[in-house]
C-alpha cells in the first residue's frame, strides 16, 4: 500500500465512525440474545464474521431458537439481506474498476452504511478507490466483531430478559430499521399490509411461514401499485446503467 | 414444525456457514446480474424496492400479539415516535415504555 491508498483507508475508516456508534450496540445485543437463544460464544461470533448483516443475524438467532427447519433459516436470512441484491447492482458502476479480487473480498463487506456512504463518496469525489472502500468495511467489521464477542461474554450476567427489557428491544430494532426505508414509495401500505397478514398467517398457518406470506404478499402489492412517472425517486433504482 | 436446528456434531455451524454463503450471494449477486442485464422490469423493481419494508414488518407486527398487553404498547409509541427519532433514541424509548409499565405493574 502506498501512502496514499494507506490515506485513503484510513479516510474510509473514520467515515465509518457513525455507523460503529450505531451498529456496536446491537453488535453486543446480538451477541447476548445469541447465548440466550442456545448459540455457544463461539458460534455467535461465527455469524458475525461470515455473515456480517446484524438484522438478518437477529432474524436468525430468532428462528433458532424457535427451533425452525434449516434451509428456512437459510432462506430467511437471505430474504432479509435480499435488499444488498440491490445494494451491488446499484453501486456496479463504481467498483466496476477494481480487481476481481477486490470486488470479490469488498462486496463480503457491503452493509447497509457501506452502500450509502459509497453512493455519497462516488456523488462527492467522482469516483470510488478501492482502499477507500475496504476502509470504510474494515472499519465497521472489526468493531462488529468486538461488539458480538463481548455480548456473547457477559451475555451469562443477564438474568431473565423479560425482567430488564430485553424482550422488547428485537421488535423494536426491526421496526426502526422499518422506519428507516419510509421514504421509500408505497411505504405505508407495503407496511400495513405486510403486518395484517402477517398476524393472520400466523394465526391461521403458523410461524415461520407468516414472515414469507406477509412478505410475499406486501411485495405483490408494491408491484401492482401504480408504477412512479419517472423510476427514480426510491434511493435504489436510482442507479442509470452504464 | 419437527426436526430441529441442532446437528448433534456441528450444532449450529453448517446452518451459520450456508446462511453465510446465501448472504455473500446477495452481496455479490445484484453485480452480477446487473452486469448481464440491460434493466429490470420497472414492476419487479417496485416489488424489490418494497423487500425491506415487507419482509422486516412481518418481525415486528406478531409481537403486537404475542409479546403482551405492555410489549405491544411500547411498540405502538415506539413506531409514533419514529417518524421524528433515530433508531437508537427510538429504541430506548419503548425499552422504557415496557420497563415504565412493567414497573408499575400494568
Amino acid at each position: 500500500m502506498t501512502d496514499t491508498a494507506a490515506h485513503e483507508f484510513w479516510r474510509g475508516a473514520r467515515k465509518a465512525l457513525p455507523a460503529i456508534l450505531s451498529a456496536c450496540p446491537f453488535g453486543a445485543l446480538f451477541g447476548a440474545l445469541a447465548v440466550d437463544n442456545g448459540l455457544s460464544i463461539s458460534e455467535a461470533m461465527l455469524m458475525s464474521a461470515t455473515v456480517f448483516a446484524g438484522a438478518s443475524q437477529m432474524v436468525g438467532i430468532e428462528l433458532f431458537g424457535q427451533k425452525v427447519q434449516p434451509w428456512l433459516i437459510v432462506l430467511s436470512i437471505f430474504a432479509v439481506n435480499f435488499r444488498m441484491v440491490l445494494y451491488s447492482a446499484s453501486i456496479a458502476r463504481h467498483i466496476a474498476h477494481f480487481s476481481r479480487a477486490q470486488k470479490a473480498f469488498g462486496l463480503f463487506l457491503l452493509t447497509d452504511p457501506h452502500y450509502a456512504e459509497t453512493e455519497r463518496r462516488a456523488d462527492a469525489t467522482g469516483r470510488v478507490r478501492f482502499p477507500w472502500f475496504l476502509g470504510y468495511g474494515i472499519g465497521l467489521y472489526v468493531p462488529w466483531q468486538i461488539a458480538t464477542a463481548l455480548g456473547a461474554v457477559f451475555a451469562g450476567l443477564i438474568g431473565n430478559p423479560a425482567a430488564i427489557g430485553l424482550d422488547v428491544l428485537l421488535p423494536i430494532y426491526f421496526l426502526s430499521l422499518v422506519m428507516g426505508f419510509r421514504q421509500r414509495r408505497n411505504w405505508l401500505p407495503v407496511v400495513a399490509t405486510a403486518s395484517v397478514v402477517s398476524v393472520l398467517a400466523l394465526k391461521v398457518v403458523g410461524s415461520p411461514w407468516h414472515v414469507s406470506i406477509g412478505a410475499v404478499v406486501g411485495m405483490v402489492l408494491a408491484a401492482c401499485l401504480p408504477l412512479p412517472a419517472e423510476e427514480k425517486d426510491s434511493a435504489i433504482s436510482k442507479d442509470h446503467r452504464n | 414444525m419437527g426436526s430441529g436446528t441442532m446437528n448433534a456434531t456441528f450444532g449450529y455451524v453448517p446452518v451459520i456457514l450456508l446462511a453465510a454463503l446465501a448472504t455473500y450471494a446477495t452481496r455479490i449477486g445484484g453485480y452480477l446480474i446487473v452486469r448481464r442485464f440491460e434493466r429490470l422490469p420497472p414492476r419487479l423493481m417496485a416489488a424489490l424496492d418494497a423487500v425491506p419494508a415487507a419482509v422486516l414488518s412481518t418481525l415486528v407486527a406478531p409481537a403486537l400479539i404475542t409479546g403482551g398487553r405492555d410489549a405491544a404498547i411500547a411498540i405502538v409509541v415506539a413506531f409514533l415516535a419514529g417518524f421524528r427519532l433515530a433508531p437508537v433514541p427510538m429504541l430506548l424509548l419503548g425499552w422504557a415504555v415496557v420497563m415504565g409499565l412493567r414497573q408499575i405493574g400494568f
